[in-house]
């Protein structure tokens, strides 16, 4: 270590105990390209929901314009000059527009969320399926949070733009400009004189709008990392309470809870300025109009009646205007949610089916490992140049330390990984010339963390083959001894498995997976550390069961403990993804090699006397 | 409303920004409804009687009446703002406190994801209700009196009139909100169950891929997804029927205005000027009469989550420290299992008659099959939960009557699956004792064998683990979990099945390290391998609760039992293989 220990312990103590890196920008300038690509997405409803929208927001807006002109023209028309029927023609017709305006409404608000959520249906759908289907080199550089948090709130803050935001840009800027067209129809000059403070308006509060999207976007920052902790502080309670640190926790937790508070004071009092200040603007607006709408009524260019058509216009002129800042507010972070939806959208799959794959024939199960070169990141080579052929039937153990590349040979065979050179032939196919599906279907892998889905017992083991009938998943089950510990749950086979299986000890959520990977009927069976938790009495048990099937299957097993092993017809002994010893174990312990310390090892380890 | 009341206590300490909110808001809405009154003097007096010498007052009146509103607008919602925070503040602490606090028995029945949407979503719609909704509640009621009271003066007719629609829309409102609230509760469910889909569909990629089942997958979430978007189409639909209707009450107002109050107007019966300004007044009243709906909604939503939260908070800590607990100078430290029996709720007997004593230095090595109950030995030590019957002494005391904290620092514990936080290495290393030096930190992580790995990292102890940091597999994480429980110096070092991802002779290096280390502390092991036990003073081996047999490793040799079986099973007996390997060919 170059630093001294001392110096890294006082720069380490400032810091706090807990880190949330912030790995996403809240928001991006607005970018068309990214805009253009977003409403490709409104494609496909062009002709169908998209203009019955357009359409009904556009009479909807028309009706909205049209009274206050028609109460104008009552008052200067049927009122001053008394005219009953021309009130009676009037009230009539604003009856039936605003009858008119209930229909639009309707249809508006309708198809409106028709479309949006149809789009955002296929974004989520094409986003979903598209991240399922990319290998596992996309999934190693990422955290399981990383992706989550794209797969949910990325959408979701897209869904407010599509079913809220671009709809109302639209109606608000169909309506902005039909309340200026109304106004300059109505009087060029006075409309000049009430718009005199939109310039300033829009101006001073574009910026102060600025300075509340910084506020709120702190807030967020830190209540995402607030509930980040929360989530560690339930997961990791067991340690905390062990270890005694809850006042500590507490300490912490406080410090980011008044940063919170702090920004959220900032923010909700800039937030608290920006109403008060529109309305006072909009005040100007309304003396001007008062002003010089009186002394154009003095002389005679105007009447009452558009006094009273402005004061209305006008009072429906600033919410607009307001919400649109919004909505601006609401693009800016969508642009930021966008970009990182795209860049997983264009990710590629490393892992190709051949456009003429045909499905794995599997009659006896060779596998035959062809001068297999790979490695995960460029310069760490993983495995070299490694052959190794498997007759059918055969099992075989991997042996070898951590990182020794035991779990590459298994990974390079389910093909979750290409080899960067050599070739995987089971029964003589090359297993990249062959369709995914049918090579998963014939390979069966337990892995040492197997996962649990929410469902039942029963439908966790039936994750093996979705067609199995309840009578092939129970035997699945009493074939790896797991039926005993089933049976004794409080709703057995049916019981739910809740939190994938918190209330499941590690060995028996092994028990089910192996369980699983059983009823999968596979032509190759790979244990990949499946068994390091579960007690010897049952593995015991699981072997005598499975006897029968091992024989009848090519398996691979990877795993410690040398009673899983030494039965292996095979043993490969890997060391640094080269193979250093390959043989049955009598003929590894004749050899005095590799294999053979490591059996000394274990066997002076159990057999050494107390107080060594 | 009872409901809400509950969490009184918190913010009962903030009442006087409510008090102000409430007052800023009558003078606001005040100066709201004098606004329109303006444009009737304007029109009364200033433009029909040709008074144009009094318009500058008017227009000035106008910006004064607005900056008043603005500056009362300010004050009220700086005021509710104050109010939200402020609780929401106090709120949160409790809340905290209390998660650490509750008893693991109770995380072991409570779902993350539940305890999450409460600390979060549901937190936050206290704070919006108190800090705007409430607010905009009163705001709503108070323009409908004060515009109406206004309008009755000058017209009691009209007004009566307007009144009677006023009253259908609020009825509308009413039933808008009890018709919609079964499908906003079906969005919410939509938006949980597509969000936990996700999150599992990601960190089971593994298992999904591994079956190939990625089409089966797909399949499962276009039905969640489908799901959504037809609770957002179910509850937008319910919207698009009765705001057409809201609108066409709100126009139904101005058509009586113009009709009847035209008629008024002509009979003279009400001036020109008062009808006008009845149009703005109207609009003032309707706009937020409409939302009435989504509003009262909010509230109903904010009851329900304090009624969460109370419950959250009324959860009893069931391990307590005594009010008064025995103090004990304690150097080394002894412990016995006094005729245990313990249950969890769910299972009965996981513990029964268990007896065991372990003075300072010695090491227990505990051997089970799985759910034979070894586990909940160790939680019973630190008092993850209490005894059913019998009691676990530390130095002669029930563990119950000592100080709960300094029982629990006697422990260094690693549990099978050790949790990693998002933090450095340094700190994930020294949670137990964030002050230890780094000397000791190197230390305890040479002795877990954990040094050489963390050393090869580019940014070594520095390095960010957890959530969005490295991933680590599970026996580096094992490796860091014995160095934290080791850093703590702890008097009993506890290793629950904890060496399980590691191979043999790293396990065996790690051991041989903490025998000479735990010279006079206490060691328990729980484990699979015979390796892991052998050296232990006292080995005993659990079945269904129960201690079957117990002794030294070549007692239990001797007695053909369940530990004979493992090691036969575990010590590689070659000439038996052979035996059986020759009778295959």
């Amino acid at each position: 270590m170059s630093m001294s220990s001392s110096a890294i312990s006082q720069q380490q103590n400032k810091r706090d105990r807990f880190v949330y890196p912030d790995d996403r920008a809240i928001e991006k300038p607005f970018n068309w390209r990214i805009m253009v690509r977003l409403l490709h997405y409104v494609k496909p409803y062009r002709w169908t929901y998209l203009p019955v929208a357009i359409l009904s927001l556009l009479l909807s807006t028309a009706v909205k314009l049209a009274v206050p002109f028609l109460i104008g023209y009552a008052v200067d028309y049927a009122l001053r000059p008394q005219n009953v029927n021309l009130l009676t023609t009037l009230i009539i017709t604003i009856a039936i527009l605003y009858i008119l305006q209930g229909f639009f409404n309707m249809l508006r608000i309708r198809f409106t969320t028709i479309l949006g959520q149809n789009v955002v249906f296929d974004l989520r759908k094409k986003l979903f399926n598209h991240v399922e289907n990319l290998s596992f080199r996309f999934f190693d550089k990422r955290t399981e949070g990383s992706i989550i948090v794209r797969l949910n709130n990325d959408v979701n803050s897209l869904q407010e733009l599509f079913t809220n935001g671009l709809i109302n840009i639209v109606m608000d800027l169909i309506m902005l400009f039909g309340i200026i067209s109304m106004l300059f129809i109505l009087n060029v000059k006075l409309t000049i004189a009430v718009m005199i403070v939109l310039p300033i308006m829009v101006l001073l509060s574009t910026k102060m709008r600025r300075k509340i999207r910084k506020g709120w976007q702190r807030v967020r920052l830190i209540q995402s990392r607030m509930n980040s902790h929360y989530n560690e502080a339930i997961q990791g309670i067991r340690e905390t309470q062990t270890f005694v640190q809850e006042k500590e926790n507490i300490k912490y937790f406080k410090g980011m809870n008044q940063r919170n508070t702090n920004a959220l004071y900032q923010s909700t009092r800039l937030s608290s300025l920006l109403p008060p200040f529109v309305e006072v603007t909009g005040a100007v607006g309304t003396a001007a109009l008062f002003w010089y709408g009186a002394h154009l009524l003095q002389a005679g260019e105007i009447s009452i009646g558009i006094i009273v058509a402005f004061a209305s216009y006008i009072g429906n002129f600033w919410e607009p205007i307001s919400r649109l800042g919004n909505i601006y507010n609401q693009l800016l972070r969508a642009m930021a949610s966008s970009e990182r939806i795209f860049e997983f959208m264009d990710e590629k799959p490393h892992i190709k089916e051949m456009p003429d794959a045909k499905p794995l024939v599997v009659n006896q199960g060779k596998v035959t490992f062809d001068q297999v070169q790979f490695a995960y990141e460029k310069d760490r080579v993983a495995l070299k140049e490694f052959s190794l052929h498997v007759d059918a039937g055969e099992t075989v153990a991997l042996v070898g330390h951590t990182g020794s590349g035991k779990t590459t040979v298994v990974n390079l065979l389910c093909r979750f990984y290409d080899p960067s050179s050599g070739r995987i032939l089971i029964d003589h196919q090359d297993i990249t010339k062959v369709t995914n599906a049918s090579l998963r279907e014939n390979i069966s892998l337990v892995m040492q963390d197997s996962f649990l889905f929410s469902g039942t017992i029963m439908d966790n083991i039936r994750y093996g083959r979705l067609d199995a009938t309840d009578e092939e998943v129970i035997a699945a089950a009493k074939a790896v001894h797991a039926d005993s510990f089933i049976m004794q749950l409080p709703y057995g086979y049916q019981t739910e498995v809740e939190e994938r299986g918190r209330m499941l000890s590690v060995g028996q959520r092994q028990l089910i997976s192996f369980a699983r990977a059983l009823l999968a009927e596979p032509k190759i069976l790979i244990l990949d550390e499946a068994t390091s938790s579960i007690d010897t009495e049952t593995e015991v048990k699981i072997q005598k069961g499975m006897k029968e099937l091992i024989n009848n299957r090519t398996s691979f097993i990877v795993a410690h403990r040398l009673s899983t092993i030494q039965n292996a017809d095979k043993i490969v002994v890997l060391d640094h993804g080269e193979i250093v010893e390959i043989g049955n174990h009598e003929l590894l312990m004749a050899k005095n090699g590799v294999y053979a310390n490591l059996v000394k090892v274990q066997n002076r380890f159990l057999e050494e006397d107390k107080g060594v | 409303m009872k409901d809400f009341l509950k969490i009184k206590s918190f913010f009962l300490p903030y009442k006087r920004y409510f008090i102000l909110s409430m007052l800023f808001l009558v003078a606001m809405t005040g100066m709201g409804v004098l606004a329109p009154l303006l444009l009737k003097y304007l029109v009364d007096d200033v433009i029909l009687k040709e008074q144009y010498e009094l318009v500058p007052y008017v227009a000035l009146a106008v910006i004064v009446v607005a900056i008043l509103k603005g500056a009362f607008q300010f004050l009220s919602s700086y005021m509710g703002h104050q109010l939200g925070i402020n609780t929401v503040y106090d709120l949160r602490n409790s809340l905290y406190q209390k998660l650490q606090y509750l008893s693991l028995g109770y995380y072991s029945r409570a779902k993350t994801g539940d305890l999450m949407a409460r600390l979060t979503g549901d937190v936050e719609k206290i704070r919006n209700f108190l800090s705007g909704g409430m607010v905009k509640l009163t705001r709503i009621f108070l323009t409908f009196i004060a515009g109406l009271s206004v309008m009755a003066f000058y017209s009691v007719k009209l007004t009566a009139v307007t009144f009677i629609v006023l009253g259908l829309l609020i009825a509308v409102a009413y039933r808008f909100q009890k018709v919609v609230r079964p499908s906003f509760r079906t969005i919410r469910k939509s938006v949980a169950d597509l969000n936990t889909g996700i999150q599992e569909n990601i960190m089971g990629i593994r298992t999904v891929k591994s079956f190939g089942h990625e089409a089966f997958e797909e399949s499962k979430f276009y039905h969640r997804n489908d799901e959504f978007k037809q609770a957002h189409l179910d509850s937008s639909r319910i919207w698009s029927r009765y705001f057409p209707v809201m609108e066409m009450l709100g126009g139904s107002c101005i058509v009586i205005l113009l009709g009847y109050g035209g008629f008024l107007v002509l009979n003279e019966e009400l001036s020109l000027g008062a009808l006008v300004a009845f149009f703005s007044l109207i609009w003032l009243i309707v706009n937020p009469l409409t939302d009435l709906g989504f509003t009262i909604n909010n509230f109903m939503q904010s009851v329900t989550s304090a009624e969460r939260l109370n419950e959250l908070l009324e959860t009893p800590e069931d391990i307590l420290s005594p009010q008064e607990p025995v103090y004990q100078q304690n150097n080394k430290t002894e412990i016995n299992f006094k005729d245990v029996s313990f249950g969890y709720q769910t299972r009965k007997d996981t513990l029964s008659d268990i007896n065991l004593d372990v003075s300072p230095g010695k090491t227990i090595g505990v051997l089970g099959a799985t759910g034979s109950g070894k586990s909940s030995i160790i939680q019973l030590l630190f008092r993850a939960y209490d005894t059913t019957e019998g009691a676990v002494h530390v130095n002669g005391n029930d563990t119950r009557q000592l100080h709960l904290s300094k029982l629990r620092r006697e422990f260094g514990i690693v549990m099978q699956e050790p949790f990693i936080f998002s933090a450095s290495i340094l700190d994930n290393i020294r949670y137990g004792d964030p002050y230890a030096s780094m000397e000791k930190i190197i230390d305890s992580a040479k002795l877990a064998d954990a040094h050489e790995f963390i050393s090869e990292l580019p940014q070594g102890y520095d390095t960010i683990v957890g959530e969005r940091g490295l991933g680590l597999s599970g026996g580096q994480k094992q490796r860091i979990a014995i160095a934290r429980a080791l850093l703590v110096n702890p008097e009993v070092l506890v290793l629950d099945d904890a060496t399980s991802a590691l191979d043999m002779e790293t396990e065996y290096h790690i051991l041989s390290n903490l025998k000479s280390m735990m010279t006079n502390q206490s060691t328990f092991i729980i484990a699979h391998r015979i390796s892991s036990l052998k050296n232990a003073d006292e080995i005993i081996v659990l079945d269904k609760g129960k201690i079957v047999e117990r002794g030294t490793h070549q007692e239990l040799l001797q007695q053909n039992g369940i530990y004979r079986k493992t090691y036969d099973v575990q010590h590689a007996s070659q000439t038996e293989n052979l035996r059986r390997r020759s009778r295959a060919l």
